[in-house]
């Protein structure tokens, strides 16, 4: 007993500390990137091209090659994602054999290294479908990587709707097509979009993926078949390859920092809408 | 309520011969699209295979382990160098991270004030999902050369056992935090009524009942770090040398795949895709040991 009331203020005292140090370690990587970064960022920074390999000028054609990238990214996995979703959801029981090798194979996905789908990438779509290095190849690459996330979210708004929406477009005779869109779907759209918001996340955050799908070419793209730079590449050059580099790194490293704080500041948001809207409004209207 | 949703009966079911029954074309359509995503691993098993099928097919695996060195280009390809570092890598952040991450989820549960402890868990999901990159590009403008004053050249396995452990640290937060939550809270007052110190508490009754969570989370984490590249890449060094010392520069396996990806070809391109291969096989056994682990334990959960 004596021992325990020792050693308990020193164990506290620990604890405290460990968060300090966590916390004084992410206001330096922040602080570090804000403070040298601010004073790159400009309107000319954000919308003129790259000169002299990056060492001036600006990062106007990564920002459009990230966008597009994101684009076909969340235009292929949304759809598969949410489909896919809906049948785990809805329509497969917890036993079924097809749902639980889908379940199962999902939570694989989930853990698979970046680095191997750019492998996957490059060979299969890059390669054998022949679409070589181009923003197609690694927007589809990228959404293979996001479906686990979009599919988990989108399955949780989907179980937060209640059970007494089914029963009861079933007792009014709604077949389920009609049901899932005008009643299920509508309901769910936070979730949804907590998804996909957390989705475009993890989608701007990968660099090792990318590397050889869609290459790093910094010129603007005039299609989906160009090669285009995505920001985290663009950093990544600029900081390893580029001598004389950095200064324009810091601003991409700042930039991409703001666009995922952004992202999160969203779905932050709305997982606070959907998370409220059962809890008190929903039964009274 | 999950078994129940599809056995609710919808009008299409009983009058099928009145009209076209669009609930079957709806659920085939579904049907299709699960079915593609979870093709995926397949697929992505599948071409890993067939890209490393030409060195297996010719070679087996003997020269990763025999060769004399790395070096592709005189038809060398021994991998061990690389598999050193990325277990070196790997074991040091872990061993870091595991105590690190825990402490983080005590303070979030039973320390701070709740105002504090949210706003931290806050922080921890933040760092979380922070580009790699730009923790890659940190560690080798900030962290480099501050530990090349300490002993040149800097770009180290140390470098890399930092970053990787930063990366890797919220992950077990994120999951221990969550197991602690499931405790329940009738264990906690036991404890105290018992006259149980908090941290007497946490060593007798919260790590035995959240074990599972926690070797889950540690598993997860391993995971992570084996498959880091980017952060890794950037501050190791990347010199393909079994490290005799602490300051001495790595490469790891994901690392070589992305450093070199770009102009292998015919055996070479084969053997980094045999490397990927062992990544994704060392992925799914985690996988594999993380269900098993959740699946034979956790009896607090289950009566809770």
């Amino acid at each position: 007993m004596k021992q325990e009331i020792i050693k308990s203020p020193i164990s506290t005292i620990l604890v405290w500390l460990v968060a300090v140090l966590v916390t004084g370690t992410f206001a330096w990587i922040l602080g570090d990137i804000i403070f040298h970064g601010v004073g790159g960022i400009s309107w000319e920074f954000l919308t003129t091209a790259p000169e002299d390999a990056g060492r001036s000028g600006g990062i106007g054609p990564i920002l459009v090659s990230t966008g597009l990238i994101l684009a076909v990214a969340m235009g292929v996995s949304v759809p598969l994602g949410v489909g896919t979703a809906i049948l785990l959801a809805e329509f497969t029981s917890a036993t079924n054999w097809f749902g639980r090798f889908v379940r199962r194979s999902l939570d694989i996905l989930a853990g698979v290294p970046s680095i191997v789908f750019g492998l996957f990438g490059n060979a299969f779509f890059a390669k054998t479908l022949g679409l070589g290095f181009s923003i197609l190849s690694g927007g589809l690459t990228l959404a293979c990587m996001v479906l686990p996330i979009l599919i988990r979210s989108a399955e949780e708004g989907l179980r937060g709707v209640p059970d007494e929406l089914r029963l009861g477009a079933a007792a009014l005779g709604l077949s389920r097509t009609a049901t899932l869109f005008h009643l299920l779907l509508p309901a769910a759209i936070p979730g949804l979009l907590v998804g996909l918001v957390l989705g475009i996340g993890r989608a701007i955050a990968e660099t090792a993926a990318l590397v050889f799908t869609s290459g790093y070419v910094a010129r603007m793209p005039q299609s989906l078949l160009d090669s285009g730079r995505s920001l985290s590449i663009h950093i990544f050059d600029l900081s390893m390859n580029i001598s004389g580099g950095d200064t324009n790194a810091y601003g991409s490293a700042l930039v991409l920092v703001i666009l995922f704080l952004m992202i999160n500041a969203t779905a932050a948001w709305l997982a606070h809408q959907s998370s409220s809207k059962y809890n008190d409004s929903y039964q009274f209207r | 309520m999950t078994w129940l949703k599809d056995k609710i009966s919808s009008p299409s079911k009983l009058n099928k011969s009145s009209q076209f029954d669009w609930d079957w074309v709806l659920v085939w359509v579904l049907r299709i699209m699960a079915a593609i995503t979870g093709a995926i691993v397949l697929l992505i098993v599948i071409f890993l295979i067939l890209e490393s099928l030409p060195f297996l097919q010719v070679k087996g695996i003997g020269p990763f382990f025999t060769d004399q060195r790395w070096n592709p280009t005189e038809g060398l390809y021994n991998f061990t160098p690389m598999l050193w570092g990325t277990l070196l890598a790997t074991m040091g952040s872990v061993v870091v991270a595991t105590p690190l991450g825990i402490i983080s989820a005590l303070f979030c549960q039973y320390y701070a004030p709740v105002a504090i402890g949210n706003l931290y868990r806050r922080l921890i999901e933040l760092l979380a999902g922070i580009p790699s990159v730009v923790y890659g590009f940190w560690g080798l403008v900030v962290l480099v050369p501050l530990i090349n004053r300490l002993h040149p050249p800097g770009a180290s396995l140390l470098a890399g056992i930092i970053i990787l452990t930063i990366m890797i640290l919220p992950t077990i937060a994120l999951v221990a935090d969550a197991s602690f939550g499931k405790v329940p809270q009738e264990y906690l007052l036991g404890a105290t009524s018992l006259g149980l110190s908090k941290w007497g508490t946490i060593c007798n009754v919260v790590f035995p009942a959240a074990k599972s969570g926690l070797f889950t989370g540690v598993i997860l984490t391993v995971g992570r770090a084996i498959g880091e590249t980017m952060a890794v890449l950037m501050v190791c060094g990347n010199v393909v040398e079994t490290p005799s010392s602490i300051f001495d520069p790595i490469r790891t396996l994901t690392a070589n795949i992305a450093l070199e990806m770009a102009y292998a070809l015919g055996n070479h391109r084969s053997a980094l895709f045999v490397s990927g291969l062992a990544l994704m096989a060392i992925i799914v056994l985690l996988a594999v040991a993380a269900e098993v682990i959740t699946v034979t334990s956790s009896p607090v959960t289950k009566n809770s």
